[in-house]
């Protein structure tokens, strides 16, 4: 049972990073534009400094 | 520090130079900030042709395309105007519009969205980790396993419940404190029982945690909050954006020189200018200039009325043909436009009595569970005198009636039902439109804008004479006066081909001349060409001396007129039509459509006292109209829907948006509304019959969170899904 010590913590830290992650998309404005992004990804012009 | 140090304070000069500008301006955003709807953008390849063709300007900063919304966002230089960007847009062969961004600011940055959507993330994480915790426990942990089980989760559930919750505290706290109960009530209720009684349990090491249920409980919730929000928010921003496509710009002149200036900076007394084809700002009185004024949307009158000189307009007023300066004498909310407000006031005060589903099911509910988990409370504890164990079964008895399903049963059905809707080009503004459209039995249509398109066309064609048309046509093509365009179309279509006249000039307000054969040719209104005035709109045709001729035009139909109201009469609906135009023009109207009942030349005030007493006789109405006349009438409806193309105030007085120019959708939207409203008494019946299996195991203490959890998860997933049977 000593191995519950380890898994627990464990899929909590991943679930809290997963959990993390998605807070800053959200921050950071990525589903303003669903439709464009997915289409800017196709676009052939390469962008050093993309816009935010 | 770094305020001084950002690469866009230094990219303009007077931010740098002047930093309480900058602080003015807020967000050290400087110049000007552009926004542009482009409808017709479609491909990563239209992104990047604007975007490049924008930011190669060198007085843009930055542009940013948003496919989504298919608007084009422009930070630039002062002096840049949103016609400049326009016209570069439109240069690359997209259609461009100017979007007011203060009108817009409200839906770029959608916070309440936001914020629930962070609640319910995090309920979903909590609710699954402590699932998983839940799982083991029900698969047989014991003793000293099950405890640190229960404690880990309770230490996942109490902050993640204090954070996602809020939006339930907060409405519940509202309603306690108004001595009222709604179906936040016995969430809250539930949550907070769950989860005190799941800690005092796990304290004693009991069996029995329920940190699950009341997890699982605020994420599906949260989740039908979200989709609500999400609906209405789209809904919102469209809405918006119609408003914003018309931003209020005025030219003012002052000492003789003309300044383009928002309408809201006008004064009284102010002189302004108003163009061909201008709405009017202001209420006002005309100093110079001659013109016919367009007064449809504000009385519903089709025939253009003469203006002049000493003659009183009012804001909302089309200008047709001649330049007219209008001194102000009265600007923004005094205007009569926004008078109008104070009927839509009154009439709306009725509508706020109706009840949505959803309160009438918590209405009957809220009480119930209360009760019944109070009852199974005092039994418990009578029968075995040990307060935790009628706490326990109180918990759950709570927590197996917490209306999860009911929660969702409406938002998810009006989220499929609208977004079917908005497919087919129909806006539902307000929360409770689908449910009050879904009772009507009467539909009262305005006449002008309306079931007409508000442009005149061409009827008595075949009647004239061919050189008479001919010569009409030469008249009537350069002027830009909506029935001479009307004539135009009607015998360019016809194949007419115009006269030689020679010397043609406009005469704003009267009418077109020219010579042709010698003699002084006239197209124009009756009183100028000395023939009598007709009940119909008629524009003459004068030669020399000789006898005016007649042009009889009338209201081209809208798109679908014809094919809404037989659907509406098929459906069994009563149709209705009520207009303020003359009474042959509405007649004429009527039979074309079948209408058996109609009204003429109605005020602004009858149409809503019509509406009112109709409602009185127990109908419920469905108001469609598009003017300022109609508004008071619109608000007073059971429901109504207003055109695109309606006056601002309309559209804000109405629950649905028509947003293409046919009229088609609204039976058909009829009809979706129904099912919506029979999908949402299905899903309560659904989430009833759950109830009625699950509250005797809770109230006789069999229900394990086990059962709570799968009853919970069950009836969720079946109303979801019945929701998106919807056609």
């Amino acid at each position: 049972m000593t191995i519950l010590a380890y898994l627990i913590p464990i899929s909590l830290i991943m679930g809290g990073l997963g959990l993390a992650f998605f807070i800053w998309t959200v921050k950071t404005n990525q589903y303003d534009d669903p439709e464009g992004d997915a289409r800017r990804i196709l676009s052939d012009e390469y962008d050093d400094k993309p816009k935010q | 520090m770094t305020a001084t140090m950002r690469p866009s304070a230094s990219a303009c000069p007077a931010c740098s130079a002047a930093p309480a500008a900058e602080a003015l301006a807020g967000n050290g955003e400087c110049g000007a900030n552009i926004a542009l709807s482009l409808p017709t953008i479609h491909c990563s390849a239209c992104i990047t042709k604007i975007e490049k063709a924008l930011n190669a300007d060198p007085r843009v900063h930055s542009a940013r395309v948003n496919l989504t919304l298919k608007r084009a966002s422009v930070e630039a230089d002062e002096d840049v105007t949103a016609q400049d960007m326009k016209a570069l847009v439109e240069g690359l062969g997209y259609e461009a519009h100017e979007l007011d961004p203060g009108t817009l600011n409200a839906t770029s940055n959608d916070r309440a969205g936001r914020n629930l959507l962070m609640r319910l993330a995090v309920a979903g994480f909590a609710s699954m980790n402590v699932m998983l915790l839940s799982v083991s426990v029900w698969s047989g942990a014991e003793d000293a396993t099950r405890d640190m089980f229960h404690w880990i989760s309770a230490a996942i559930a109490l902050p993640t419940i204090a954070f996602s919750g809020q939006p339930f505290f907060v409405n519940a706290w509202a309603a306690l404190k108004k001595r009222q109960l709604n179906m936040d009530v016995p969430i809250t209720l539930a949550i907070l029982l769950a989860v005190v009684t799941s800690l005092w349990e796990t304290s004693l090491s009991g069996e029995h945690a329920y940190f699950d249920a009341a997890l699982a409980l605020t994420f599906f919730l949260l989740a039908g909050r979200y989709l609500d929000h999400r609906t209405r928010a789209i809904a919102r921003s469209a809405a918006e954006e119609l408003t914003a496509l018309e931003v209020p710009r005025a030219v003012r002149l002052r000492d003789g020189v003309e300044q383009t200036v928002a309408v809201a900076e006008l004064a009284v007394g102010d002189m302004v200018l108003v163009r061909p084809g201008g709405r009017m700002p202001v209420d006002g009185e005309i100093i110079e200039g001659t013109s016919e004024i367009d007064r449809s949307l504000l009385t519903g009158e089709t025939v253009p009325v003469f203006a002049g000189a000493g003659q009183a307009v009012s804001a909302g007023e089309v200008n047709l043909t001649g330049p007219l300066r209008v001194r102000a004498t009265a600007v923004g909310a005094d205007t009569s436009l926004h008078r109008m407000a104070d009927l839509v006031a009154i009439a709306e005060s009725g509508r706020s009595r109706y009840t949505s589903l959803a309160d009438k099911a918590a209405k009957l509910y809220a009480p119930g569970v209360h009760i019944l988990a109070g009852l199974a409370f005092v039994g418990w504890y009578l029968y075995t005198f040990d307060v935790r164990t009628a706490l326990n079964i109180a918990a759950a008895v709570l927590i197996i009636t917490c209306p999860c399903a009911l929660g969702l049963a409406v938002p998810a059905v009006t989220t499929a039902a609208s977004g079917r809707l908005f497919r087919r080009g129909m806006l539902i503004k307000h929360e409770t439109a689908l449910e009050r459209l879904a009772e009507v039995d009467a539909v009262v249509f305005d006449k002008t804008g309306t079931l007409t398109e508000g442009t005149p066309e061409l009827t008595n064609l075949g009647d004239l004479k061919r050189s008479d048309v001919e010569l009409a046509l030469a008249l009537a093509q350069g002027s830009s006066h909506p029935l001479a365009q009307a004539i135009t179309k009607a015998a360019r279509a016809a194949g007419y081909a115009p006269a030689r006249v020679s010397d043609v000039s406009e005469v704003p307000g009267y009418g077109t001349r020219g010579i042709a054969d010698g003699q002084e040719v006239r197209l124009g209104r009756a009183s100028w060409t000395g023939a009598e005035g007709l009940a119909v709109t008629a524009t003459f045709l004068q030669r020399g001396e000789g006898a005016p001729v007649g042009f009889i035009l009338a209201d081209r139909l809208r798109t679908g007129a014809e094919e809404a109201v037989t659907e509406l009469k098929a459906a069994g609906k009563q149709v209705y039509l009520m207009s303020g135009d003359t009474t042959v023009a509405v007649e004429a109207l009527a039979q074309r459509l079948g209408i058996e009942r109609w009204m003429a030349e109605a005020l602004p005030a009858d149409k809503a006292a019509r509406v009112r007493a109709m409602t009185d006789e127990g109908r419920r109405v469905l108001m469609v109209g598009d003017g300022l006349n109609d508004t008071a009438a619109l608000a007073a409806a059971h429901v109504s829907i207003s055109p695109a193309s309606a006056l601002d105030a309309a559209r804000v007085a109405s629950d649905i948006v028509l947003l293409g120019g046919d009229l088609s959708p609204i039976p058909s939207a009829c009809g979706t509304a129904t099912s919506a409203t029979r999908r949402i008494r299905e899903n309560f019946r659904i989430a009833t019959i759950y109830n009625i299996v699950a509250v005797p195991l809770a109230v006789a203490g069999l229900c394990s969170p086990l059962i709570a959890a799968l009853a919970m998860s069950a009836s969720s997933i079946t109303v979801s899904l019945n929701a998106l049977r919807l056609r």
